[in-house]
C-alpha cells in the first residue's frame, strides 16, 4: 500500500498499463498505478522523476498517455472506460490537468549537464563501470569523477555531431543465405538501406516512386538485389522492364556532370599531359567504345567508390562548416577524426574544396617543387589539432565484429590511461627515434621485454568473466593512478597547497580502492584461480606501489622542507 | 647558398643541399666544359631540376659566350610547369642576394590550345579544334582579305602582336604559361605567337619533347636555335620510344578514306579556282619553277635545323617538273592513295622494306622516288595557295603525303608492315599499314650534330650503357647517383609465392591461372589492410587488368578488398582515369584510404605521382614486358640486333625493367617520402632482372627480401612501417642526407661525394 502520508488527488479506474487493468492514482509527490485487485503498487513515479507527459492524438482509437522519465524510459497507460471514448477522454483530459499543474513544482533544477552525463553513461559501458567502481563505491565522489580528463574528453568534444561514413563494401557485406530450397535470401538492416540511399540517390527516388503504391517493401528489395546494383556482372539492360535499368544511365549522368564540374587539377589531367596527341585520341576512342563485361564492370566499380566518397563527403562537408564556425575564434583548424601531422615532414593536407578560395591548378605543382629539408624555415605555423569524437575508437581501434569482447583489451585501455596522462601533464622529453624503435622491437613478440611474457597462455587460461572484470580493475585503477601522478608537482614547479591536498586526497582514494575492490577480487582469485591468481594482479599491485612509494617519497621531502 | 662548383659559382636557392646534387652539379659541369653530351641517372625527389637548372644559369651567366641557350625538354604539361616554378624561384634567389634579376629571359612554348585567349576560339578542348580555328582567323590570305573586306573575322590578338609585338622584346625574366597570357591580354597581343617569337631571343626556353623531335613540328617551331645551345631532356627513360613514334606512320582504312574524300574537295576547288582565278594557280607553278628557294631564304639557312623529313637536298632542288600543276600533283596524290588502298585489301600479313615498297610502286603505279619525296612540301604549298581555311579537315591526306616522303627518304632503319587484321580478333578485317621507324637515333642524329650538349636525364636510366648504343651516340660523362638517406625510406620486395607456396607469376603459361590470380589478390588485400591512406597497384597491360578484376570480384576478393579500402580503377578513356584519379586523392586525404589498380606504361604510370601518403606502397604485378609477338617490335627487335649488336631478350629486359622502376618510383618523391615497393614476381628475383634496376633501388634490396611470400612480406611492412611512423627531424638529416654549406665545403664530404658518383 502507498506510504499513509500521501493524499491521493485523483483516482481513475479502468486504466490497462501492459496489458493488465487497474486503477491510476495521482498522488502528492507521485503517479502510481495499482493492477486490479491487488494491493502492491505496480507503477510509481515520483513526479521529480518525470520529464514530460505525452497524450494520444484526438480521434485515435486508444487514449493513452505516456509518461516519459528522465533516463529516457517511460510508461503508458491506456485509458479504457467501458463507458466509451468520451468517458475515456476526459478521464485522460483530468489526468493530464492535475499532471501539468502538478509537475512544474516538482521540477528539480534539471539541467541539461545531468541529462548528458546519464546518457553518457548509459552510451559507454566503460564509462558506467568506472562510474560504478569509482563513484558507487565510494572510492571517489562524483564531482572529482566527472572532473577527471577522460571524462572531460567525453563532455566537451561530444558537442559536434559527427555522421558516420557509408563502408565501401556495405553491398558486398550484405551475405545471401540458402533457405535451402533453391532459394536465397538477403537479410537487410535498416544501416544497410540508409547506406544504399545515401550512395545510390537513384534507387532512393525509385523507392520513392514505388514504394508503397506500386509494390511492396519486399518486391522493391528483391528487384535490387536481382538488378546489376548488386551484380556487378551482370549489364543493366535498358529494357523497361528493369527497374533499375534506368538507374544506371542516371548514374552515369551524375559521375558525368561531375566530370564536367570538376575543375582538375594540373597533375592528374591526364587529356592535357601531352602536348600532340590528336590522333591517338581518335584511336583510343574508338577503341573505348566496344565494351565488355569487365570494362563495365570496371566502370561500376570506379563509380560505386565515387559515390561513396561523395556520401561521407556531404554529411562531413556540412559539419565541418559548423565547427568551422565555431572554431574560428581560435583559429584552430578541425580535422575530425584525421590525424594530426606530428611528423613534421610530411606536407600540409591541402583543405578541402569548399574552401573560399579558387581551386588553383598549380597548387600541387607548387606544393611539389617545395622541398622543405633543403629551407630553412622552423616556423610551426598553424599546427592542426587532433580531436576526436569518440576517443577509444580512435585508442583501441575500430572493434571488428568478429573479434571476442575481451581480449587483448585490458592492457590497452591502461595503455590508453596512460598515454592520455603523458598528453595531459607537461610533456616529458620525446624519446629519440631510435631509442622509439629500439622499444618497439623490444615489445613485439621475440623482442626481450616480452619473453617472459607468456601472454598467450593467459589468454587461454582465464575465463571470460574474470577477463571482464580484471579489464575494470585495470581501467578504474589507471584513471586513480593517473590522476594521483598528476597531482604530484612537477620537479621544477613549486609545490603548491592545492596540488598536495588533490595528490592526498587521491592517494586516499587509490588505497580506498586498493581495499574495496583489489583486495576481494584478489581473495576471490585465490578461491577460485589457485595457479594463476598471484600473477593476475601482480602488475596492477605493482603500479600502486610505485605510486604509493613515490608518494610516500614526496611527502617525506615535503616534510624536511618545511 | 652560394657554393662552388669546380671553380664556378653557383646561386642555389635553398639553404642546404643534399650531397648527391652536388654530385650530380660536378658531373654536369663536365660535361659543358668538354661541350660533349651526357647521360645522367638520379633518383626522382632528389632536386635534378634545380641543380641543373642552378649550374646552367650560373654557365651561362659566367661564360655567355660558351653557352647562349638553354632548351629544356620535358615530356607532360605539368613538368613543363614544375620546370618553371622551379626557374622563377632561382631567379627570385638571384635577385635576393644581387639586388637584381640577372638578364635572362625564360619561356615556355605550348600548343595553341593552352596558350590561346582569344575568347571562342579557346573555350574548344581539344588542340586539333583550336588550331585549326586559329589558323582560319591567323592565315595570311584571310588577313589579306580583311584588309579589303573588313567583315571578314580575324584575332585581334594576333593583329595586336603582329602590328605591335614583333619590334619590342620580352622584358627579363620568367614567364609561365600564365604569365604569358597575362602579359598577352594586357597588352592585347597573342600569346601563342608571343611565345614562338619570343623562343628565337629568350635565353632559357622550356617546352615539349615534340618540339625538337618531331620533325613535322622542328621545322616550324624549333629551327632557328642556335648551336651555342645545351639541350635537357629530363624524364627521358622512354626517349627512344618518343623519337621512334615521331618517324612512324600508321595508316587505316579509315585514313584512306578520309583522305580521298579530301582529295575530292581539293579538286573541287582547284577546278572552282581555275575558272574564277586561274592567275593563282599560274604564279603558284612559276614559283615552284622558282623552286623552293625563296622559302630557304625566308629560313635563315645557315641557323637551320637539320630537318629529317627534308633532308637538305630537297631544299636545293627544285620541284619535279611532273607534279608542278596542281591538277597533276592531285592525280598523282591519288594514284599514290589507290595504290595504298590495293596494298590494304590483303589476307596475309606483309612485311617489306622501304626500298622493295618504292620499286613496287614504281612497276605497279608508275610513281618515281623522287616526285614522291616532294609530297608532304607541295601539299602545303598547295594548301596554302588554295586558301584552305581550316587545314585540320586534311590531317588524313597530310599523314599520306607525310608517308610519301618520309618512305622515299628513308631507306635504312625503317619497315613496312600491312596486317590484314587485329591478333585480337583475327576474325574482322582491319588492315593496318604500319610504316615503322625502328632506329630511334635517326630522330635525335640531327639534335645531338646541331647542339654542343646534349643531357639526357631521369630518374630511371638503368642501365645507362644501353641509351648511347639505342640513341647511337657518344657521351663524354655517363653516371649514376643513389640517393643518400638518414633512414631507409624504400622498402622494396620481391615476392615470389603466395600464402600457400604457390609461384606468382605473370609469365604467359601461368597469368590465368586461378592461384595466381588469387595469391595476387590475397597480397593485395593483405597489404592494404596493413598499409595507410593509398596504395597503388600495376598490372602488365590492361586486358590482363580486366581478366583480373573480374576474377577477383568472382572469389570475393573486391568485396574483401572493399572493407578496407576504395577501389579505383584506371580505365582507357583518360577523361574518366582523371575523375576517377581526383576521387582517389580525395580518398586519401579524407583518411578513407585507397587503392588504385593502374597499367604499367598506361597514362598514370607515365605522368601521375603518388608522394607522400597518395602511394605508401606500390604493387607490381608481374614483369610489364611488351606485347612480343607484334611484328613491329620483332622487326626492331632484328633491326637492333644487326645494327646495334643488342640481343633480342637484353633489349626486352631493359624495357620491361625500365618500365617496372618507372612505376614502383612513383610512390618516393623526396627524402622525407618514404613507401613500399612490391615487385609480385618469381621472376623478378633473378640476377638478370634484379640488376637492370636503378640502384638506388637496388642498394635496398637486400637478398633476405628477394624470396617471399606474402606473409612474410605483410610481417616486414608492419615493422617497417612503424618505424617510418616515428618522427623524422632535419637533425636525423643533417651531415649524411642534408649539407650545410660548411659541411660541403670539409674535404671529407667532398672526397665522399667524389667516390659516390659511378662512372661508367
Amino acid at each position: 500500500m502507498t506510504t499513509s502520508s500521501e493524499d491521493v488527488l485523483l483516482s481513475v479506474s479502468y486504466v490497462r498499463y501492459k496489458k493488465g487493468d487497474g486503477t491510476l492514482y495521482v498522488m502528492n509527490q507521485r503517479l502510481a498505478w495499482m493492477l486490479e485487485n491487488r494491493d502492491t503498487v505496480a507503477v510509481s513515479h515520483k513526479y521529480a522523476d518525470i520529464k514530460t507527459q505525452k497524450i494520444s492524438p484526438a480521434g485515435k482509437p486508444k487514449v493513452q498517455l505516456q509518461v516519459v522519465l528522465h533516463d529516457g524510459t517511460c510508461s503508458t497507460f491506456h485509458f479504457v472506460n467501458p463507458a466509451g471514448a468520451e468517458a475515456q477522454a476526459k478521464d485522460r483530459d483530468q489526468v493530464k490537468m492535475l499532471l501539468q499543474n502538478l509537475l512544474p513544482k516538482f521540477k528539480r533544477q534539471i539541467d541539461g549537464e545531468l541529462e548528458m552525463k546519464s546518457r553518457l553513461l548509459s552510451l559507454h559501458p566503460i564509462l558506467k563501470h568506472l562510474y560504478e567502481d569509482l563513484v558507487i563505491s565510494k572510492v571517489i565522489n562524483s564531482e572529482e569523477y566527472w572532473n577527471t580528463p577522460t571524462l572531460k574528453q567525453y563532455t566537451e568534444s561530444n558537442n559536434i555531431k559527427q555522421e558516420a561514413g557509408v563502408s565501401g563494401a556495405f553491398l558486398a557485406d550484405i551475405q545471401p543465405q540458402t533457405d535451402g530450397c533453391n532459394g536465397l535470401k538477403y537479410n537487410l538492416t535498416q544501416d544497410i538501406i540508409d547506406a544504399i540511399f545515401k550512395t545510390y540517390p537513384a534507387v532512393r527516388k525509385k523507392h520513392i516512386d514505388y514504394v508503397p503504391n506500386k509494390m511492396t517493401e519486399a518486391e522493391f528489395w528483391t528487384k535490387f538485389f536481382q538488378s546489376h546494383y548488386f551484380h556487378r556482372d551482370r549489364i543493366a539492360s535498358s529494357s523497361s522492364k528493369d527497374l533499375f535499368g534506368e538507374c544506371a544511365k542516371m548514374d552515369d549522368q551524375a559521375i558525368a556532370s561531375a566530370m564536367k564540374h570538376t575543375t582538375l587539377d594540373l597533375t592528374v589531367d591526364l587529356p592535357q599531359f601531352s602536348e600532340a596527341g590528336a590522333l591517338d585520341e581518335e584511336a583510343e576512342r574508338e577503341h573505348a567504345a566496344c565494351s565488355s563485361i569487365h570494362r563495365n564492370m570496371i566502370k561500376r566499380f570506379n563509380q560505386h567508390s565515387i559515390m561513396v566518397l561523395k556520401a561521407s563527403h556531404k554529411t562531413n562537408s556540412s559539419n565541418i562548416n559548423n565547427s568551422g564556425n565555431s572554431n574560428k575564434t581560435n583559429n584552430n583548424k578541425v580535422v575530425e577524426n584525421g590525424m594530426k601531422e606530428t611528423n613534421g615532414v610530411a606536407e600540409k593536407r591541402p583543405a578541402e574544396e569548399n574552401s573560399t578560395e579558387p581551386p588553383d591548378r598549380k597548387r600541387r605543382i607548387l606544393e611539389k617543387i617545395h622541398y622543405e629539408d633543403l629551407e630553412d624555415s622552423n616556423t610551426n605555423e598553424s599546427v592542426q589539432e587532433l580531436k576526436l569524437s569518440k576517443v577509444e575508437r580512435y585508442v583501441l581501434g575500430a572493434a571488428a565484429p568478429a573479434a571476442a569482447p575481451g581480449g587483448l583489451t585490458p592492457p590497452v585501455s591502461a595503455l590508453a590511461s596512460v598515454c592520455q596522462a603523458w598528453a595531459g601533464g607537461a610533456r616529458p622529453l620525446r624519446a629519440s627515434a631510435g631509442a622509439a624503435v629500439g622499444a618497439l622491437g623490444e615489445l613485439s613478440p621475440g623482442g626481450a621485454l616480452m619473453r617472459l611474457h607468456s601472454a598467450a597462455c593467459m589468454h587461454q587460461l582465464i575465463p571470460a568473466d574474470v577477463k571482464n572484470e580484471l579489464q575494470r580493475l585495470y581501467l578504474s585503477a589507471g584513471e586513480l593512478l593517473r590522476e594521483l601522478w598528476r597531482s604530484l608537482p612537477q620537479p621544477t614547479t613549486a609545490p603548491e597547497e592545492e596540488g598536495a591536498a588533490r595528490a592526498a586526497k587521491f592517494y586516499d582514494a587509490l588505497l580506498r580502492f586498493r581495499n574495496v575492490k583489489l583486495r576481494p577480487f584478489e581473495e576471490k582469485m585465490l578461491r577460485d584461480l589457485t595457479p594463476l591468481a598471484t600473477s593476475l594482479t601482480r602488475h596492477l599491485n605493482q603500479m600502486i606501489d610505485t605510486a604509493c612509494a613515490k608518494y610516500a617519497l614526496w611527502q617525506q621531502r615535503r616534510a624536511t622542507l618545511r | 647558398m652560394k657554393l662552388t662548383v669546380d671553380g664556378l659559382l653557383v646561386y642555389f636557392p635553398y639553404d642546404y643541399i643534399y650531397p648527391e646534387q652536388y654530385a650530380y652539379m660536378l658531373e654536369l659541369k663536365r660535361a659543358l666544359d668538354a661541350k660533349g653530351h651526357g647521360l645522367l641517372e638520379m633518383p626522382s625527389g632528389t632536386g635534378k631540376t634545380i641543380s641543373l637548372l642552378s649550374l646552367i644559369v650560373a654557365y651561362m651567366i659566367q661564360n655567355p659566350h660558351h653557352v647562349r641557350k638553354l632548351v629544356y625538354c620535358s615530356r607532360t604539361l605539368p613538368e613543363i610547369e614544375k620546370v618553371l616554378e622551379e626557374l622563377k624561384n632561382l631567379m627570385k634567389y638571384y635577385e635576393k642576394s644581387q639586388g637584381e634579376i640577372p638578364s635572362l629571359t625564360g619561356v615556355v612554348l605550348s600548343s595553341r590550345k593552352n596558350l590561346c585567349i582569344h575568347p571562342e576560339v579557346s573555350r574548344e578542348r581539344e588542340g586539333k579544334l583550336v588550331d585549326g580555328k586559329c589558323h582560319s582567323l591567323t592565315a595570311s590570305y584571310i588577313r589579306d582579305r580583311n584588309a579589303r573586306d573588313s567583315s571578314v573575322p580575324v584575332c585581334q590578338f594576333y593583329e595586336g602582336f603582329n602590328r605591335e609585338g614583333k619590334e619590342s622584346m620580352l622584358p627579363y625574366g620568367v614567364y609561365t604559361i600564365d604569365d604569358l597570357k597575362q602579359y598577352g591580354a594586357d597588352r592585347n597581343w597573342c600569346p601563342y605567337f608571343l611565345a614562338r617569337f619570343a623562343i628565337i631571343h629568350a635565353d632559357i626556353i622550356v617546352y615539349s619533347y615534340h618540339y625538337l623531335l618531331d620533325p613535322k613540328i622542328a621545322e616550324v617551331v624549333s629551327k632557328e636555335l642556335n648551336r651555342e645551345a645545351v639541350v635537357v631532356f629530363d624524364e627521358a627513360h622512354n626517349i627512344d620510344n618518343v623519337c621512334i613514334d615521331s618517324l612512324s606512320v600508321k595508316i587505316t582504312r579509315r585514313t584512306i578514306d578520309k583522305s580521298t574524300s579530301a582529295l575530292q574537295q581539293l579538286e573541287k576547288t582547284v577546278a572552282q579556282i581555275r575558272e574564277e582565278d586561274a592567275a593563282r594557280l599560274t604564279l603558284e607553278y612559276e614559283q615552284l619553277v622558282e623552286g623552293l628557294r625563296d622559302a630557304a631564304l625566308a629560313r635563315d639557312a645557315d641557323a637551320f635545323l637539320a630537318n629529317p623529313v627534308l633532308p637538305d637536298e630537297v631544299l636545293h632542288e627544285v620541284v619535279p617538273g611532273n607534279i608542278r600543276n596542281a591538277e597533276h600533283f592531285l592525280s598523282f596524290l591519288r594514284r599514290f592513295i589507290e595504290y595504298l588502298k590495293t596494298r590494304l585489301r590483303i589476307q596475309h600479313v606483309v612485311q617489306e622494306s622501304p626500298a622493295g615498297f618504292l620499286k613496287d610502286v614504281a612497276s605497279r603505279v608508275c610513281i618515281e622516288r623522287k616526285p614522291l619525296r616532294f609530297c608532304a612540301s607541295r601539299l602545303t604549298s598547295l594548301m596554302r595557295t588554295l586558301e584552305i581555311p581550316d587545314p585540320s579537315n586534311f590531317s588524313s591526306l597530310t599523314l599520306v603525303a607525310h608517308l610519301a616522303t618520309l618512305v622515299s627518304t628513308y631507306t635504312k632503319g625503317f619497315t613496312i608492315i600491312i596486317e590484314p587484321f587485329d591478333d585480337k580478333t583475327p576474325t574482322v578485317s582491319n588492315p593496318i599499314l604500319h610504316f615503322s621507324c625502328m632506329d630511334s637515333s635517326i630522330a635525335m642524329r640531327p639534335v645531338f650534330a646541331r647542339f654542343q650538349t646534349v643531357i639526357i636525364t631521369s630518374g630511371t636510366l638503368s642501365p645507362l650503357d644501353m641509351y648511347p648504343k639505342i640513341l647511337d651516340f657518344n657521351p663524354v660523362i655517363m653516371s649514376s647517383f643513389t640517393m643518400t638517406l638518414a633512414r631507409p625510406c624504400i622498402l622494396p620486395m620481391i615476392v615470389s609465392k603466395g600464402s600457400d607456396q604457390v609461384a606468382i607469376s605473370s609469365k604467359y603459361e601461368t597469368r590465368e591461372d586461378v592461384a595466381v590470380i588469387r595469391n595476387y589478390g590475397q597480397l593485395l588485400v593483405e597489404i592494404s589492410s596493413c598499409v595507410p591512406d593509398g596504395v597503388v597497384c600495376f598490372f602488365t597491360s590492361y586486358l590482363y587488368l580486366e581478366s583480373v578484376v573480374g576474377a577477383w570480384y568472382d572469389q570475393g576478393v573486391v568485396a574483401s578488398l572493399q572493407r578496407h579500402k576504395l577501389l579505383f580503377i584506371e580505365t582507357q578513356d583518360s577523361a574518366e582515369t582523371s575523375f576517377a584519379l581526383i576521387n582517389y586523392i580525395k580518398a586519401c586525404e579524407s583518411g578513407r584510404g585507397a587503392v588504385l589498380l593502374s597499367v604499367a606504361r598506361g597514362k598514370v604510370s607515365e605522368g601521375v605521382d603518388f608522394e607522400q601518403h597518395l602511394g605508401r606502397a606500390v604493387l607490381m604485378f608481374g614483369i610489364p614486358y611488351v606485347f612480343t609477338q607484334s611484328r613491329i617490335l620483332k622487326a626492331r627487335l632484328h633491326y637492333l640486333r644487326d645494327q646495334f649488336q643488342i640481343r633480342e631478350n637484353d633489349f626486352l629486359t631493359f624495357d620491361a625493367m625500365r618500365h617496372a622502376a618507372q612505376c614502383v618510383g612513383r610512390a618516393l618523391r623526396g627524402k622525407t617520402d618514404y613507401g613500399i615497393m612490391i615487385f609480385a614476381d618469381k621472376r623478378f628475383s633473378r640476377a638478370d632482372k634484379r640488376t637492370k634496376l636503378p640502384r638506388w633501388i637496388q642498394e635496398h634490396l637486400k637478398d633476405s627480401l628477394c624470396n617471399l611470400s606474402t606473409e612474410e612480406a605483410v610481417q616486414i611492412c608492419k615493422r617497417w612501417l612503424r618505424q617510418m611512423a616515428q618522427p623524422f627531424t632535419r637533425e636525423d638529416q643533417l651531415g649524411v642526407s642534408l649539407l650545410t654549406l660548411q659541411q660541403l665545403q670539409s674535404q671529407e664530404q667532398q672526397d665522399k661525394i667524389e667516390k659516390q658518383v659511378i662512372q661508367k
